[in-house]
């Protein structure tokens, strides 16, 4: 389902050229779970800002689907994100004006979604993320876990095929980790396509497919088991 | 990927409402700029009403003529030195020939003192015939106007305006009694109506008399002017070719009067007052741009305020172009409410200007208040969209990585 074929990055800093991603080329299958661990600055963010079409390679191929993506124009690009890719973030990235079903609806609205098919799809997911009670509330009453929770009913309202989580439990306690991971885990179960960047090596051996990054380049690759 | 409208206004909404100090002085910029198109033009507008409605009020498809000809419709011919023939009543007489010519009524003009028993004061003196009262619109409140009939008879009647009945007959019922001006005396005969000032002469200080009366009293032959009301104001330029050639072969084939139509009058003064409505209204409308510059500011500090917003709105799947629509609706938002609130603001000023100052009718006209509520909602617009690029143009990574 995704297919990367020789992705380059270069990162102009000042007169230094930083190359953060070499030569990446990587097969992922539908439904897969895959980690990738690796130190600060291998180039883990930038490869996922690439699988999730925030940011462009400077050479090479992006299959996502059977189809190229990498020159696609705005609009395309957005929509693509809009319905096939759901992005998890370490610091939540919550908008702190709207409430937790507001947060959760807000990639509905964005796809000019109706509103009482919105609210719907919404209750749904509060229940299942076990944060009903919680749905009027502003993300600053929420503890962190509920807060991620929030974050991965945002990320997957609009029921993508790919979910892409950068340190989603960074910025939480063990418990609360425990908890997003488990959600995470279950929406994979049901066919999502996993992928999980982080530091945490116990985290990282959780997942079926393990990949080490180093200095841009893939050191290890513990490969598919899905054809 | 459509937003629909109300989300959008809504999302706009609740974020131009957690700074609301910003979204005070941005709405308020924009209400006083709009505000203030609504209270000039209102004003410029009243004064032109005011003194149309002045000028309309000397009568009804009027000719002035006037002795000496002038070279550029202004100053009389006197500075060039050329010989000034009087008018004269034989010349009012000779042009109520025309059919299209509704009423004569030749002028003198002069003051004397006016004085019954020991009360006395100075008055001004216009001799005229009986078809003066109809050409100016005036009416009497007692009492009968100058006779009709041959007006080269100086019979001794006149006709006073209010302030004098009251002053000089604060008792007494004025008419039938005998009024000396200078060294004549007149019975009065008739008192004006109380009209209050109008642009040219103050009515209730006035006395008219018949024409023959004050050109001996003034001992003139000459006329001040002569006043002439025509059937249609489509007949004026008609009845002018009329009165020149009528008294040019009077006056030795020389054309030695100065015709002044109303409505020429009127259209020039129409076109100055309108010029200045429209010079202060857009004096008015650039300082709105001032408010328009206060937006882009506000805006472009929001906008880097809200930069991780934005990087999270295109992760969610937003694209440029709906980024930028979302910012624009911010500033429009601002705009139209700011306008709205001015429409308010301007239209109260309005009247409460006009409770102050009853005879100027100051209501602003439509075109103003359209004209102020769209450039208000275009500078928004035009300002918001600078800010609402950048917002797009934003890299979504780097914003965010933006805490
Ligand atoms: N926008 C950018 N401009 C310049 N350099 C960048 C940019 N983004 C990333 N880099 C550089 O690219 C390299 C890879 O960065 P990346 O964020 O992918 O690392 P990472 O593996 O996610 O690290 P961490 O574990 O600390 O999050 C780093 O050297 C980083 O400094
Ligand atoms: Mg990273």
């Amino acid at each position: 389902m995704i297919k990367l074929k020789n992705i380059n990055r270069i990162f102009q800093v000042g007169d230094q050229q930083v190359h953060a991603l070499k030569n990446i080329t990587l097969d992922i299958n539908s439904g897969e779970y895959l980690s990738i661990m690796g130190p600060s600055g291998s180039g883990k963010s930038t490869l996922l800002n690439i699988i999730g079409m925030l940011d462009q390679p400077d050479s090479g191929s992006y299959h996502l689907q059977g189809k190229e993506v990498t020159h696609l124009t705005d609009n395309t690009q957005s929509m693509i994100r809009s319905s096939q890719i759901g992005f998890i973030f370490q610091f939540f990235h919550l908008l702190p004006r709207l409430t937790a079903a507001e947060n959760i609806a807000l990639p509905m609205m964005l796809a000019g979604v109706p509103y009482a098919e919105r609210k719907q799809r919404t209750n749904k997911i509060l229940q299942l993320l076990e944060i009903t009670e919680r749905a009027d509330h502003k993300p600053e009453q929420l503890s962190g876990g509920q807060r991620q929770r929030v974050a991965i009913g945002r990320a997957t309202i609009m029921q993508p095929k790919v979910l892409l989580a950068d340190e989603p439990t960074g910025n939480l306690d063990r418990h609360a980790g425990h908890e997003v991971i488990k959600i995470l885990e279950q929406l994979n179960q049901k066919g999502i396509t996993l992928i999980i960047v982080t530091h945490d090596p116990e985290l990282g051996e959780r997942a079926k497919r393990k990949i080490k990054f180093i200095d841009g380049s893939i050191t290890t690759d513990t490969g598919t088991d899905l054809a | 990927m459509i937003m629909n409208t109300h989300d959008s206004l809504q999302f706009s909404y609740t974020a131009i409402i957690r700074h609301p100090l910003r979204a005070v002085l941005v709405l308020l910029a924009i209400a006083i700029g709009v505000a203030s198109i609504i209270i000039m033009t209102g004003l410029g507008e009243g004064a032109r009403r005011f003194i149309l409605n002045e000028f309309s009020s000397l009568g009804t498809n009027l000719l002035i003529i006037i002795p000496g000809k002038s070279e550029t419709g202004g100053a009389m011919s006197i500075i060039s030195g050329a010989t000034t023939r009087d008018l004269t009543l034989q010349d009012t007489i000779s042009l109520q020939r025309h059919h299209q010519i509704k009423r004569v009524a030749p002028i003198v003009f002069g003051a004397a003192e006016a004085s019954w028993q020991q009360r006395s004061r100075e008055v001004t003196i216009i001799g005229s015939t009986s078809e003066l009262l109809a050409l100016r619109h005036w009416s009497l409140s007692q009492g009968v106007f100058l006779p009709e009939g041959e007006m080269t008879r100086a019979s001794a009647v006149s006709i006073i305006g209010t302030k004098i009945a009251s002053e000089l007959f604060p008792q007494t019922n004025p008419v039938g009694q005998k009024i000396r001006i200078g060294d004549r005396k007149f019975r009065v005969i008739g008192v004006l109506a109380s009209k209050g000032r109008s642009i040219d002469i103050d009515t209730q200080n006035l006395i008219i008399i018949p024409v023959a009366s004050a050109q001996h009293l003034f001992n003139t032959p000459g006329l001040f002017r002569i006043l002439i009301e025509t059937r249609s104001r489509e007949s004026q330029k008609q009845v002018k070719t009329f009165i020149i050639n009528t008294i040019k072969a009077r006056h030795q084939n020389e054309e030695d009067i100065t015709i002044i139509s109303q409505d020429a009058l009127l259209g020039t003064f129409d076109q100055i007052l309108t010029a200045l409505t429209l010079t202060i209204t857009g004096i008015a409308a650039i300082s709105l741009s001032v408010a328009g510059i206060l937006i882009m500011n506000i805006m472009l500090i929001t906008v880097s305020q809200r930069t991780a917003e934005i990087g999270l709105l295109k992760a969610l799947g937003a694209s440029r172009h709906q980024i930028q629509i979302l910012f624009i609706t911010d500033a429009l938002l601002l705009a139209t409410t700011g306008a709205i609130l001015g429409i308010l603001l301007g239209q109260g000023s309005n009247l409460i200007i006009h409770h102050f100052l009853p005879t100027l009718n100051n209501s602003a006209p439509l075109w103003s208040i359209v004209t102020a509520f769209l450039v208000a909602v275009f500078t928004g617009l035009l300002f918001g969209v600078i800010p609402a690029r950048r917002a797009a143009d934003l890299n979504p990574i780097q914003s965010l990585a933006h805490h």
